[in-house]
């Protein structure tokens, strides 16, 4: 069946509703959060509804409904990712999975593989969302260990021309993003990842803006983790996932530790069960969970692949109507290759709340700022940026809407 | 765009245009760098004092048309004025801004200020129009403590 991203859309509801004084609602911020489907609402609610129990306790046939169904997530998410299904850790969110390597690898003593000590180096990108550039800077003050990056050329790509002096022998952890947030460039990981093992550094790889929109199989990656946020590929709030290695989760020391995450106990010990549960500390979200697994059957029954070729249409369409625009700068790629469907610009001296205001106005959300990456838009000497994020709902005639809005938005502004 | 009117007035674009004293003067009793750490927005602000009346202020800054139009009309209507004047304006102001638009603000007291009216019904604003109140509040604040 051809993909048709406007009946698509009709399965999400709030795509529905009327903005700003009865406006249609014209997402382009799905690079923030997505939107839910329907199937997605009725997983978490029935979840509730019909199954709720705590799982991995309680003899009854709630407990078991719940466990089956939270567990069944976890196949699903593994079958996704080409993963094993222990290897699949349920967190909160992205920010959480990124957080919990990096404090695990912290609680490492010496002896331990992930132990960190001066002289041993992380590498991070200049491209980094905060969310994978802060929990390495706290673990490197924590630790000793030095923080090195890759920089950002002008084109918005990682420059790799020093590879093998940014990963050396000292490095430890490699740890960039699949898709930067705010310039849509995909990194080039066989070259960091080949670099990286072969100095017995591990790859920690954010793939908040890959696994939403590409089909993404750790095996053939190369990596060593990965994490990515539900919320981001049509699942709920609350939930995400950390992916690892199992042999490296066999070492890794927990990050939270409590209820259900152990084997044995004493008033003075306890010893870890293996993963996932090693890594999943108390009562989990559970409804968000099995959201998140309806989510993923969602976008397998449409096809990653060919959600990522309608995205690349829709990214090829906007560049070029973009790049027709007077004063309009992209900040990013400006060809397809290599790049996913996040695309920042500026419009001439507007700035970009300014035009997110206004675009507002005519039901269109966009994002505006730093993008929670500002290191990367200081180094691109801009402030702040406006960014169209898109994704499977979306359509010519939604960026047809973008490409006039901010045409009027330089009228308004008299820009 | 009626709505969007509201929002943009006239005055504050013509601030955010042709702002007022966005040039650091280098003779300052205390100076100030404030960011929103929101959306980059970033400010500095030098103050000058004697006594307790305002005789400078002087700014830099990037950012969007209400949070550099709203500087510039804070220091067209606090340079000159004494810091019980000052302090009645501020309070104006922030009540003002926390009125989620039920008021249109006393022209006698906030003057060009009132034109920012329209910020208070969008929350995600309010703190674009507060960035220079505040880095003048903790300016004030820190040229006081020297005096």
């Amino acid at each position: 069946m051809a993909f048709n991203a406007a009946l698509i859309a009709k399965d999400f509801p709030i795509l529905d509703r009327k903005i700003r004084d009865g406006k249609r609602l014209i997402y382009l911020d799905s690079g923030a959060t997505s939107q839910k489907p329907q199937v997605v609402i009725d997983a978490e609610t029935n979840f509730y509804r019909l199954h709720n129990a705590a799982v991995h306790r309680g003899a009854h046939q709630l407990a078991e409904e719940a466990t089956d169904a939270y567990e069944g997530a976890r196949t699903i998410v593994a079958d996704f990712l080409n993963a094993e299904v222990d290897e699949v850790i349920f967190t909160k969110g992205a920010t959480e999975s990124l957080n919990l390597v990096a404090y695990a690898m912290g609680n490492a003593l010496a002896g331990n593989r992930f132990h960190l000590k001066t002289g041993d180096s992380i590498v991070v990108t200049e491209m980094e969302h905060h969310a994978n550039l802060l929990p390495w800077q706290e673990l490197a003050a924590r630790t000793g260990a030095t923080l090195k990056w890759f920089e950002v050329t002008a084109e918005g790509r990682l420059d790799l021309s020093s590879i093998n002096s940014v990963i050396d022998d000292n490095t430890k952890v490699v740890a960039l993003t699949h898709q930067s947030n705010v310039l849509g460039t995909i990194n080039p990981l066989e070259a960091i990842a080949k670099r990286a093992h072969e100095v017995g550094a591990v790859v920690v790889l954010d793939a908040c803006q890959s696994v939403p929109h590409m089909p993404v199989d750790v095996k053939a990656l190369n990596i060593d983790f990965l994490a990515f946020s539900g919320h981001k590929a049509l699942g709920p709030t609350g939930v995400g996932i950390f992916w690892g290695r199992s042999n490296l989760l066999a070492d890794l020391p927990p990050f939270l530790t409590g209820g259900s995450m152990i084997e044995n106990v004493t008033m003075t010990s306890a010893t870890w069960a293996p993963a996932p549960r090693k890594f999943e500390a108390g009562v989990p979200n559970m409804a968000q969970a099995v959201g998140l697994g309806t989510a993923i059957t969602y976008l397998t029954s449409i096809g990653m692949q060919a959600i990522y070729d309608h995205e690349i249409a829709l990214t090829s369409y906007l560049l070029d109507g973009l790049s027709r625009l007077e004063d309009v700068h992209v900040v990013g790629p400006l060809t397809t290759e290599n790049r996913g469907g996040a695309i920042s610009f500026t419009v001439g001296e507007i700035h970009p709340h300014d035009l997110g205001q206004y675009l507002d106005s005519l039901g269109i959300a966009v994002r505006t700022g730093h993008h929670c990456a500002w290191p990367l838009t200081r180094k691109l000497g801009v402030p702040a940026t406006t960014r169209a994020s898109l994704y499977l709902y979306n359509t010519e005639r939604d960026l047809d809407s973008l490409l006039d809005g901010i045409e009027g938005a330089k009228e308004y502004f008299g820009a | 765009m009626m709505e969007l009117d509201n929002l943009y007035q006239e005055v504050i674009l013509d601030h955010y245009k042709r702002p007022q004293h966005k040039k650091l003067n280098e003779a300052f009793d205390a100076q100030v760098h404030h960011v929103n750490p929101s959306c980059g927005d970033e400010i500095t602000l030098n103050l000058r004092l004697d006594g307790d009346r305002v005789t400078d202020i002087s700014w830099d800054g990037v950012g969007c048309s209400i949070s550099q139009a709203s500087v510039s009309i804070l220091t067209d209507l606090l340079i000159g004025k004494d810091l019980i004047q000052v302090t009645q304006i501020s309070d104006a102001f922030m009540h003002l801004m926390q009125s989620k638009g039920t008021e249109k603000g006393d022209e006698a007291i906030l003057e060009d200020a009132v034109a920012l009216a329209g910020v208070s019904q969008y929350p995600a604003r309010i703190k674009c129009a507060l960035l220079g109140w505040m880095a003048f509040k903790d300016a004030s604040t820190q040229a006081l403590a020297k005096q």
